[in-house]
């Protein structure tokens, strides 16, 4: 069963086709890695994907549902969750403020008579715990170190429970025992039978972690498969290496 | 002592308009210069009502109110359209066009002559007639203001404000409709400053335009800035300390021809040492 699919999906940026009549399907309950050199379009993708950017052309299938537009704040309707590439924290908010934000109510009047529930407390508490964060719950998202705020946005989209998640680059900066943790967290994630995509440029990692993969370049679908057999075809090899 | 009560009820009337300012600029990052427009709607509006149609004082500042947010409502609405400086802009355009709007619409707010003979408040019976007892009628304004910011401030809406302050792209991508929060708090903020114009209104018991200008809305900036961004007591010292100061100055003993000179000179100096040495205000823990 399809968890996600881009049917000719086109994003521009002034007549450049970032992606570029892109094709694509994620399984259900699988980590698919999205690879590809700078530039090809990644980051683009999820951000088309995920209402960052409006798509240009081409449809999107989400939980079942046809998508010609993207809105961001559907996403959680959908869903769907994410992590920035360039870590996205609320920084003058704290580490547990910033996990909170995302779990209460997201409409104006439900927000205003609501503070936070103690099972709202219980999820960030669960979700900061796993990425040993909780001891941090009181300090300004702004006074943690890099690794650590990747390990927060990380844990702000665990905690929301999607059933697809887009992790943008989520091991870059990070010392071994957090990757060891967020590893862990994706495999958890997984079991449990969500859907991951994972952008990442640490190949090793890849194949660990990814079922299968994508690969872009200029925009294009580049190549797909199981990470072993497209890690060892030549175009693929040519477009990281440039070669 | 009448003049120590003088000077607390105008503090007072700043406090209020402070605490709703700082809800729109300090909690959500919207750096509104709008904030003596809707002031000025709220001053007019219970001017208005209480001089010509001889309106209970609480009805005439609902109605008053009402006015302010609807008015809100539609200003951010297309202020909506803008961010950072833009949004600065364009919300002091707003201003200079109300301003505008209580200087030319004489059949209604009479231009510069200024609406005059404003009766003081009456609540059953009782009558604010005296100085004591409006500022015991400010002090409540003030509680029920802080009141208002504080419940929303602590709760959820209160949450997602910061964090359209500190990335609103990314909060929408977590379900958060956030143009709704944003025009929430910008009505509470106008609905907060159109009680402090009631209360301007039939304390002074005189309204015209030049107490709604730009330099009026910048003003309020300062005392957020000073007393502390997201920070609601710091509203309120802020509000203390700028009405105070000039005041504390009079008795430094200045040559009266240079005086009013020298106390405007001394104050700007002492806001400009205050914001370098402590940019984040008096009891600010976040600076623009």
């Amino acid at each position: 069963m399809k968890a996600l699919e881009t049917k000719q999906l086109i994003k521009s940026f002034g007549g450049v086709h970032a992606v570029d009549h892109l094709s694509i399907s994620v399984e259900k309950g699988t980590i698919t890695g999205i690879i590809g050199p700078n530039g090809s379009g990644k980051s683009t993708l999820v951000n088309t994907l995920t209402g960052m950017h409006p798509i240009d052309g081409g449809e999107v299938v989400m939980n079942g549902v046809t998508l010609r537009s993207v809105n961001a704040p559907d996403m959680p309707a959908y869903g769907v969750t994410r992590t920035f590439q360039d870590v996205r924290l609320f920084e003058q908010m704290t580490v547990l403020d910033n996990v909170l934000v995302v779990l209460t109510e997201g409409n104006v009047w439900g927000a205003l008579f609501e503070r936070h529930t103690a099972l709202h407390l219980k999820k960030a508490q669960e979700a900061l715990t796993t990425v040993g964060l909780w001891e941090k719950r009181g300090a300004l998202a702004a006074n943690l170190s890099y690794g650590q705020r990747k390990l927060l946005e990380v844990a702000r989209a665990v905690a929301i429970g999607a059933e697809l998640y887009f992790f943008d680059e989520p091991f870059a900066g990070m010392f071994p025992e957090m990757i060891k943790v967020v590893v862990r967290v994706m495999e958890d994630l997984r079991t449990k039978g969500k859907t991951i995509m994972l952008i990442e440029h640490n190949m090793e990692l890849i194949r660990k972690l990814c079922d299968r993969i994508i690969v872009m370049d200029t925009g294009e679908l580049l190549a797909e498969g199981a990470p072993d057999s497209v890690l060892a075809r030549r175009d693929v090899i040519e477009a990281y290496l440039g070669e | 002592m009448e003049y120590l009560i003088n000077v607390a009820i105008l503090a007072c009337i700043y406090a209020v308009l402070a605490l709703g300012l700082n809800l729109v600029v300090g909690f959500t990052g919207l750096l509104s210069v709008a904030q003596a427009s809707f002031y000025g709607l709220g001053a007019y509006a219970t001017a208005i009502l209480l001089t010509r149609f001889g309106m209970n004082f609480f009805l005439a500042l609902l109605i008053g109110v009402a006015i302010a947010a609807v008015f809100a409502l539609l200003i951010g609405l297309v202020l909506s359209k803008f961010k950072d400086d833009y949004y600065a802009l364009a919300s002091l355009g707003f201003n200079v066009i109300v301003y505008t709007a209580f200087l030319n619409l004489q059949n209604i707010t009479r231009g510069p002559l200024g609406i005059p003979g404003i009766a003081r408040p009456t609540l059953f019976g009782f009558h604010f007639t005296g100085n004591l007892s409006f500022l015991i009628l400010s002090l409540v304004a003030v509680a029920i203001a802080y009141l208002v910011a504080q419940f929303v401030a602590r709760s959820s809406f209160g949450r997602a404000l910061k964090a359209i302050r500190e990335d609103e792209p990314a909060l929408r991508v977590f379900g958060y409709r956030t143009l709704h929060f944003k025009l929430a708090v910008f009505v509470i903020g106008a609905a907060l400053a159109a009680l402090a114009g009631a209360l301007f209104a039939t304390y002074i018991t005189f309204v015209d335009p030049s107490s709604f200008t730009i330099n009026e809305s910048i003003f309020l900036l300062a005392v957020i800035i000073l007393g502390g961004l997201a920070n609601l007591r710091g509203s309120i010292l802020g509000a203390v300390s700028l009405i105070v100061l000039p005041e504390i100055l009079r008795f430094v003993g200045f040559p009266t021809e240079v005086a009013a000179q020298m106390r405007q000179a001394i104050y700007g100096a002492l806001l400009v040492i205050l914001m370098l040495y402590r940019p984040q205000g008096l009891m600010g823990e976040y600076k623009l």
